[in-house]
């Protein structure tokens, strides 16, 4: 049933990249628990507008726990309190009257903050860049079912491809690696047959490329329970592997199978 | 001198053969040209990503813009049902015809039959392509493609990828696209919001973009531009549209002479869950897939007050069923979707607001277990769980119309060029190839047809005519007075000192638009959108509040420009509204109905796409048709008895 709830915003303001931030405590009442989290910060929005204090910039584009644009550390935690859901899915059900929420952006060195909530994750584009694609022109390919592929392994690509790309994991470990984004996206297309021709390659250039931006990896699994969907640290593991198999190569010859 | 008058460019012999000649035709550009030729792809979503991919695989120098903050975030990704093409693995008779003409017939015979008959013959290679990129499509346990029927179609043509199927295509486009960022042929701007097309010497030959970080605007020239900007669904406000959903890009072109296509043809889809409060900000589809399991049904009695599962079987009006024996639940989105406003406006709606219909998956259930329903459609039970609170395995869903797509767009040949030369539209932002309905599955289809496998040769054809040319330079006064009309743009919006935000004015625009010219229209109430949009435009004018400077990141100024422009294409679409004295598809003037009450076409008057040429006033826009000749098919009174 719908209520009307009061809680404490305690939201991270920073106006531009270089500023310093600081905590502004908002008081958001008459909450109706049966919007998301992101439409109490619009009302909220409308609200400051009204006392000509500027609104608090946030993302969002789908608001349906796809597109991955949204993303803020509720209380500490990335994506807040709810299991396998992403900030935009959040509902204000959630909380209780009273409740006090701490509101922060995704905090990695690799993620610079913009503005208030929102973060630059232009990293995450630069790692598929350095080889998160199965190299085919349009035109090219080969007749669909002519490969056929096991149930369990598209399954399993599929678990890996379902990655939204938000980064929470990133914001969730205390290293700032970026180890589950990118094995999530390294075994999505490795585990597919279509995917084995550049199979090591891909793996080397994008852990070589998300190396630059990202901490190392200290196996804390903290990611996976962040993640909102779910993504298993099981293709961390897979990943490491193909990426020592790569190492032991010769990449000119076909001796690394 | 702008021209108008619209030549579709249709290519001469049968319609299985057009394609086939037209390619052969069109000229082509060498490798070693090429690499001359620059062009602009704005927007990332399916239709642009898969587009500026290909174009940059040829070797053509790209620059792609998007005002998302990764091009692996458009809109797409949120396409939930499927994709359609005519792969007939299933044995059960589908066919290139077919796929055409059904999609013909569904568009109730307000679509282009070569377009269409291109599409359908396309559909397929875009299956080969996306599954060679490593796009997850569902599978049987042989690990071959699996299919299912969608959406009113008898045969089973729809791949899928769980619920999700937008997500994995796009992503599948974006690796493409990011595969071309990596070799140097596509220049990738991110969080760049196109504002102004600039039209020179009566062609299209560049842009201006505004910088949403930094607040900067600045010019690109090319040799031809390519808009893939989406749908302008969120001009209703609530819609399954993205939030950041616009129609700014077309709308600016439109303004720039490019002719606007039959804006009146939205797509009202039967399946979302029904509106809360007035802090709603979007609406969430639950895919239509979910019709394949779920039968639609109201109480009998006005005024029911038991739970769904209190209600014996008797007292339940399985409408679709009844009314359609041949389709039932399956019927076509329109009519499914107006079915529902007539059992909710006679008061027979369901849940507190008493706003929706029942979607019952009690017999599926029982039938094939929980297990099997849930491998179907587990992440939509999921999604229908978290937003309203209840569970769809145990009570039936909630469920009424929304907004979805619209059929219009700028008007396109059968080149996707628009009216303006070196202006092509591809994907949800032209109106070619759904008529006045779209059918279920096809807008992913048309969009990676467009970009993958059409637009390539197209563009080709028309910069062949241009070897040798410089582009455009971009110090060009038509490049400066855009730029300048942004600034002032800009600085008009932050000097005004109003007391209301965007969001609210774009919120009571939706309601007119969705009162007025949303499911069911008539005069009366078209008449009174036409003045009642201006005045509320008036006053957005004057009592808007924007805070903050351009010159960094500033939400509500973006806002400001796009809910300006939907005011305007508002007036167009009920203007167009008016002006279509018959009802097809998605458009329903309840003055025009069999006595069935089903949609009435007056093939004789309207056998035509309206595409408007902008005047300065958008009530005062100009007509101008293209008559749609039907040489292969006979257009039928669309009946799903
Ligand atoms: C919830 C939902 C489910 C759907 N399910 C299905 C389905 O199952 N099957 C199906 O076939 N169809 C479905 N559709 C329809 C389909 O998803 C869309 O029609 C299609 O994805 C549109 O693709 P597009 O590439 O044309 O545009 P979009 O995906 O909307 O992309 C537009 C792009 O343009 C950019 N852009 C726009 N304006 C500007 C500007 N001014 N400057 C810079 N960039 C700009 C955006 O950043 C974005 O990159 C669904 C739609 C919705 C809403
Ligand atoms: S792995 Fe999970 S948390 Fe990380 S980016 Fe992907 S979806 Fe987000
Ligand atoms: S806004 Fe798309 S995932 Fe949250």
């Amino acid at each position: 049933m719908e209520e009307k709830i009061n809680v404490t915003l305690k939201v991270w303001r920073q106006t531009s990249p270089n500023e310093p931030g600081f905590f502004e405590i908002i008081e958001a009442n008459d909450i109706s628990t049966d919007a998301s989290f992101l439409e109490m910060l619009d009302v909220v929005n409308e609200r400051l507008l009204d006392i000509d204090r500027e609104p608090i910039a946030f993302e969002s584009d789908c608001r349906e726990g796809i597109c991955g644009t949204c993303g803020l550390m509720i209380n500490g935690q990335a994506h807040g309190p709810e299991k396998a859901t992403a900030t935009c899915q959040l509902h204000m059900r959630t909380f209780k009257n009273g409740d006090n929420i701490i509101i922060e952006p995704w905090r990695a060195d690799a993620f610079p903050i913009i503005k208030d909530l929102v973060v630059d994750r232009s990293p995450f584009d630069e790692i598929i860049e350095s080889g998160g694609y199965i190299s085919v022109n349009s035109g090219a390919a080969a007749e669909a079912n002519q490969i056929p592929v096991p149930k369990e392994v598209a399954d399993t690509a599929f678990d890996a491809a379902a990655c939204i790309g938000c980064g929470a994991c990133v914001a969730a470990c205390p290293n700032s690696a970026a180890q589950l984004f990118t094995a999530a996206k390294i075994q999505h297309l490795n585990l597919l047959p279509q995917g084995q021709a550049e199979r090591y390659n891909r793996a080397e250039s994008m852990i070589e490329k998300m190396e630059e931006f990202f901490g190392t990896c200290t196996n804390h699994g903290e990611c996976e329970s962040a993640c909102p969907k779910e993504i298993s640290i099981d293709f961390i593991a897979w990943t490491n592997r193909d990426f020592i198999k790569s190492k032991l190569r010769n990449p000119k010859k076909a001796n690394y199978k | 001198m702008l021209n108008f008058e619209l030549n579709p460019n249709i290519p001469t012999g049968d319609l299985e053969e057009k394609w086939q000649n037209h390619k052969f035709a069109s000229q082509l550009v060498s490798p070693n040209n090429k690499r001359q030729f620059e062009v602009i792809v704005v927007g990332t979503g399916l239709a642009g990503a898969s587009a500026a991919a290909s174009l940059g695989e040829l070797g053509y120098k790209v620059k792609s813009f998007t005002y998302n903050d990764s091009a692996r975030r458009a809109h797409s990704i949120a396409a939930q049902g499927g994709i359609n093409a005519s792969k007939n693995y299933k044995n059960d008779g589908d066919s290139t015809y077919r796929l055409f003409y059904d999609t013909i017939k569904g568009g109730d015979y307000r679509s282009r039959e070569a377009n269409v008959y291109r599409l359908a013959e396309v559909s397929t290679s875009i299956i080969d392509q996306c599954v060679a990129q490593g796009v997850p499509f569902a599978r049987e346990y042989g690990g071959l493609l699996d299919n299912r029927s969608f959406g009113g179609a008898q045969v089973s043509r729809t791949f899928y990828a769980r619920g999700q199927t937008g997500q994995q295509l796009l992503l599948g486009a974006y690796s493409a696209l990011m595969r071309q960022v990596a070799a140097k042929n596509v220049e990738l701007h991110t969080r760049s919001e196109m504002l102004e097309l600039v039209v020179h010497d009566g062609r299209a030959v560049g842009v201006v973009v505004r910088d949403l970080l930094t607040g900067q605007v600045s010019s690109h020239s090319a040799h031809c531009v390519v808009l893939a900007t989406g749908g302008y669904g969120n001009v209703y406000y609530l819609s399954t549209n993205a939030m950041m959903c616009n129609a700014s890009a077309i709308w600016r072109a439109h303004k720039k002479g490019a002719a606007f296509a039959n804006p009146c043809y939205t797509q009202i889809h039967p399946t979302c869950i029904p509106a809360g409060e007035d802090f709603q900000s979007k609406l969430t589809l639950m895919s239509e897939s979910l019709r394949n399991d779920g039968r639609v049904w109201v109480p009998r009695d006005f005024d029911e007050a038991r739970s769904p599962a209190d209600i014996p079987e008797d007292e339940r009006d399985y409408y679709l069923e009844t009314k359609y024996p041949a389709f039932g639940n399956l019927v076509p989105r329109d009519v499914a979707s107006r079915n529902a406003k007539t059992v909710v406006d006679q008061g027979r709606g369901v849940g507190s607001l008493k706003n929706g219909v029942y979607l019952d998956f009690s017999d599926a259930l029982g039938r094939d277990g929980e297990d099997t329903i849930r491998g179907k459609y587990g992440n939509l039970f999921d999604i229908y769980q978290r937003i309203t609170g209840e569970d769809p395995y145990k009570h039936p869903m909630r469920i009424y119309p929304a907004t979805h797509y619209t059929m219009g767009g700028l008007w396109v040949d059968y080149n996707l060029m628009s009216n303006l030369p070196g202006l092509f539209v591809v994907g949800e932002a032209n109106f070619s190839d759904h008529g006045a309905n779209r059918l279920g599955a096809s807008a992913l289809m048309q969009g990676l047809a467009d970009g993958y496998f059409i637009l390539p040769y197209t563009l080709g054809n028309y910069l062949s005519n241009h070897l040798g040319e410089a582009k455009v330079s971009d110090r060009e006064p038509a490049f400066k007075q855009a730029e300048s009309k942004v600034d002032s743009g800009t600085k008009r919006y932050l000097s005004n000192m109003g007391t209301k935000s965007i969001d609210h004015f774009h919120r009571e625009l939706g309601k007119i638009v969705w009162d007025y010219i949303g499911m069911s229209r008539n005069r009366a109430g078209l008449e009174r959108a036409l003045s009642d949009i201006p005045a509320l435009a008036h006053e957005f004018q004057k009592d808007m509040k924007i805070l903050g400077s351009a010159d960094g990141l500033n939400q509500s100024l973006e806002k400001a420009g796009r809910v300006a422009d939907f005011f305007e294409l508002a007036q167009l679409m009920a203007k167009d509204a008016l002006e279509r004295e018959e009802s097809c598809g998605g458009h329903f003037r309840e003055e025009h109905q069999t006595p069935e009450g089903e949609a009435l076409r007056h093939d004789d008057d309207f056998s035509f796409a309206s595409a408007w040429e902008w005047t300065g006033d958008p009530k005062k826009a100009k007509l101008h048709k293209e008559d749609l000749n039907f040489e292969f098919v006979t257009p039928t009174q669309r009946s799903y008895k």
